[in-house]
């Protein structure tokens, strides 16, 4: 049976939960069976968070198995290039949004923040593909999943679902007072 | 549909859920009447569904108990009268609450109970990977393991419905990707039964005395139930024989699986990819195990495999039932010793299988990472006062000091660059470890920290015991008004739930003879309070407290939706001056720029000042936005605290 991973990640904080909430809906909607599973717990305080979505009749156990995504998805750097060396198939997809989040080796001086080059490189020699997303209009972080969601959607990214598919999915989850702003993040991301 | 807008809909809905939302709604349908819990992950988004429905319009009582015994026992009672009960809490709550529940099975529990465990293989958010399956084994209590969110819903009507009939306890065994995975779910319709809340509590239903002698009829009839278990258990689909490639050719090797729990999805998924002719027996009861029908699978296969995940419990029972019945069947099991640790995905359970039948699992190389990324350990988050706490601790204390942990968001003070507290054991430890560091200890201090929430949980024995032995230690109360680990849960004594409890009132009345207290951000004070407590010889308490910044944030947010908060910048005429605030101080809001210097991620900075201090006069300041900025967060305490509009003592 055929499965289609996709491994959503990001730092605590970013609103990962409307990323998995919105596919998952978008996915259920359009008639494929959906299996996923959410990190909790500690990683919320600024730590990594991820969130897996597998899709097909094949998938049992709910996380993706490392190596095995066909499709990364990140809200941040540094985690887009952990996403990629840890969890994408080779010649799968990448789309990455270009936050920076620096963690404490970083910050210290112990450590050097990765570049956008270095996903590109490490993607290529899986055979991959990658995008980088960055809205420099944006006026809240906080909307940063939504400009995401967009070219995750106007890609093609994942089988059947469509700009409108995920626009209406984006719509049943986000709050009814931050709907029009988010919409309009998500239109403009959209660059169809 | 979501379980938001359909949590109480009487009529039968499908729709995407998690483990823990399915679970909830499952306790609803069957008119659950007394819930308690303590917040703990894997298992708080099941509170946090209860909470969707206002306590006015609940046909159940829910509480988030002190502690999980606390809880357990409250649980307890509501079934003693009669009414459904179920108890949830994580993994590690049943030590809490184990000296009460080994007496459960031995008294009949008119209502019935169903105890949810949120088990943690895999230590995802917890001290330990305990396999709380050897519980059910010692207490004599039934257990039910799901492996998905349709599961955990169905198993826990099937154990509430077996703790009613057999008026006992039930354990529902959840793993922490069975609570937080997610799939639609198909629900039924509500049972519709009217709350009757009389107190049914009769003494003739017992006895429920279980002391010295009179513990032997009541252990009896806790065993005689057990069989009455073990009966329904070979009797229930819950154990199933699934074989999605058929079953095996009787001209070749006949083989089998034995698994339950989210292990036994990574076998299907294994034997699905594989299409290897294989059974799988996934057992849904497991404990008591169902003896006839786990014969007759084995007889039924010429080789089977035990996949589970941590201790060797179903292993062991298996071989012993084997051995007891000649049974001609080849028993394989995990044959290392570290295989007792960590969870079973598809690929370690492929690689498994693959080692033992290489013919229907051919070997295949699963991908490993091609580089080293760096790491990104969780840290407190902007403006946390713990930080502002651990930050001067450290300042305050000799390089020898001894620093010990306890549980919540302050554990993480254990990591980089703090590193304050070294040693951690469990909920309300720190106290009486540090008594114990501190024992014909005259030379090295020793400093204990404890959360607000924790002290409530389980460190007041530990506290009075420090009082009555005058142990010469320094308790530094971290205290931030909430649970904020799991999720902000209210804090008992808070004033959020009840009255409040206020903290200082508290400690002189227990006799502590020397209490300071002080704004976690005012950085001077603090070390020098910490350093007047590590001179007085005995117990002393420094209260370092400022509200979740988290929270205090989130609402203000909520309140005024666009709201713009102020931000730190960095004087650039004293840039280098800036670096002990990246480096020491280490809020994650200060990041490396390219040359080496300190810039201000807009993003996370919510402009509380707590920094200032952590660098040379004059290097950061806060700018002010053009809009408003919050309003002070009250302190925990209820004195008047700074927030993020004036942070304390940084003017």
């Amino acid at each position: 049976m055929s499965i289609f991973n996709v491994y959503l990640t990001g730092v605590g904080g970013q609103g990962i939960g409307l990323l998995s909430g919105a596919l998952g809906t978008a996915i259920v909607d359009v008639g494929h069976k959906v299996l996923g599973c959410e990190t909790h717990g500690l990683a919320q305080r600024g730590g990594v968070v991820v969130s897996h979505l597998r899709v097909g009749e094949g998938a049992y156990a709910p996380r993706v198995p490392p190596g095995q995504a066909d499709l990364v998805v990140s809200l941040e750097r540094l985690e887009g290039l952990r996403g990629a060396v840890n969890m994408l198939r080779p010649g799968g997809r990448i789309i990455f949004y270009d936050a920076e989040y620096q963690p404490i080796a970083v910050r210290m001086g112990e450590a050097v923040y990765p570049k956008v080059s270095d996903i590109e490189a490490e993607v290529a020699s899986k055979g991959g593909t990658v995008e980088r997303v960055f809205d420099e209009d944006l006026s809240d972080p906080r909307m940063q999943n939504v400009a995401l969601l967009a070219r995750v959607a106007a890609l093609g990214a994942i089988d059947k679902i469509t700009p409108a598919r995920l626009e209406k999915a984006i719509a049943a989850s986000v709050p009814a007072k931050l709907l029009e702003t988010n919409l309009e993040v998500y239109r403009r991301n959209l660059g169809l | 549909m979501s379980i938001k807008q359909n949590l109480t809909n009487p009529e039968p809905w499908a729709g995407l859920a998690m483990g823990n939302e399915a679970v909830a709604r499952a306790m609803i349908e069957v008119s659950t009447r007394v819930i308690t819990t303590y917040p703990g992950s894997p298992v708080p988004e099941i509170a946090t569904t209860l909470n969707l429905i206002a306590p006015e319009h609940r046909d159940f009582y829910f509480e988030s108990s002190t502690n999980e015994k606390v809880a357990l026992e409250v649980a307890t009672g509501g079934s003693l009268n009669g009414h459904l009960s179920t108890v949830f809490f994580k993994s590690v709550g049943l030590n809490v609450a184990s000296d009460s529940l080994i007496q459960l099975s031995m008294l009949e529990l008119i209502g019935g109970l169903v105890v949810i465990l949120g088990d943690d293989p895999g230590a995802n958010s917890s001290q330990n990977e305990q396999d709380n399956r050897i519980w059910a084994r010692m207490s004599y209590i039934p257990m039910l393991e799901p492996g998905s969110p349709t599961e955990a819903y169905q198993m826990y009507k099937e154990a509430a419905a077996l703790a009613k009939r057999q008026r006992g306890p039930v354990f529902l065994r959840l793993t922490t990707h069975v609570c937080h995975a997610r799939e639609v779910v198909q629900f039924a319709a509500m049972s519709g039964e009217e709350p009757d809340w009389t107190p049914r509590f009769d003494a003739n239903n017992g006895p429920y005395w279980p002391i010295a002698a009179a513990v032997f009829p009541l252990k009896r009839k806790a065993l005689q139930k057990l069989q009455a278990y073990e009966a329904l258990a070979e009797e229930s689909p819950l154990n199933r024989v699934l074989a999605p490639h058929g079953v095996a050719p009787v001209d070749s090797k006949r083989l089998g699986v034995i698994s339950a729990g989210i292990p036994a999805y990574s076998v299907l998924e294994n034997i699905d990819q594989a299409g290897a002719t294989v059974d799988l027996l996934k057992l849904g009861i497991t404990y008591p195990l169902p003896s006839q029908k786990i014969l007759a699978f084995l007889e039924a296969h010429d080789e089977v495999v035990i996949l589970e995940e941590l201790e060797r419990v179903l292993e062991g029972e298996i071989k012993a039932l084997a051995y007891d019945n000649s049974v001609k069947c080849r028993i394989l099991a995990r044959p290392d010793w570290d295989q007792v640790m960590g969870e079973f995905d598809p690929v370690r359970s492929y690689k498994l299988l693959a080692g033992f039948w290489p013919k229907a699992f051919e070997p295949r190389d699963f991908p490993e990472p091609s580089a080293e990324v760096v790491p990104r350990p969780p840290q407190l988050c902007p403006g946390c006062g713990h930080r502002s706490a651990f930050h001067a601790v450290k300042k305050a204390i000799e390089s020898d000091t001894i620093t010990v942990a306890d549980i919540g968001c302050h554990s993480l003070g254990s990591l980089p660059p703090y590193n304050m507290g070294e040693v951690l054991l469990c909920m309300g430890h720190s106290v009486s470890t540090g008594a114990g560091l501190a024992v014909k200890n005259d030379t090295r201090k020793v400093v204990s920290f404890l959360g607000d929430s924790t002290m409530f949980h389980a460190a007041l024995p530990g506290i009075i015991n420090a009082i009555i032995y005058n142990h010469n230690v320094t308790l530094v109360l971290l205290d931030n008004g909430t649970t904020a680990m799991t999720g902000h849960q209210a804090r008992h004594g808070s004033g959020e739930i009840g009255d409040k409890i206020p903290i200082i009132g508290l400690l002189e009345t227990l006799g502590v003879q020397k209490i300071l207290d002080v704004d976690s951000y005012n950085q001077r004070k603090l070390i020098a309070y910490v350093q007047e407590a590590n001179a007085h010889e005995g117990f002393a308490v420094v209260i370092a407290r400022h509200p979740c910044m988290l929270k205090f944030t989130r609402a203000s947010r909520k309140k005024s939706p666009g709201l713009k908060l102020p931000k730190i910048a960095v004087n650039p005429e004293q840039a280098a001056d800036a670096l002990p605030a990246m480096e020491q101080f280490g809020c994650p809001t200060f990041q490396r720029t390219e040359d080496d210097q300190v810039g201000v991620s807009e993003d996370l900075c919510i402009g509380c000042g707590s920094c200032i201090m952590s660098a040379a006069p004059g290097t950061l300041k806060i700018q002010r936005p053009l809009a408003p900025a919050p309003a002070s967060a009250p302190s925990p305490d209820g004195a008047k605290s700074p927030g993020a509009k004036s942070p304390g003592g940084v003017k």
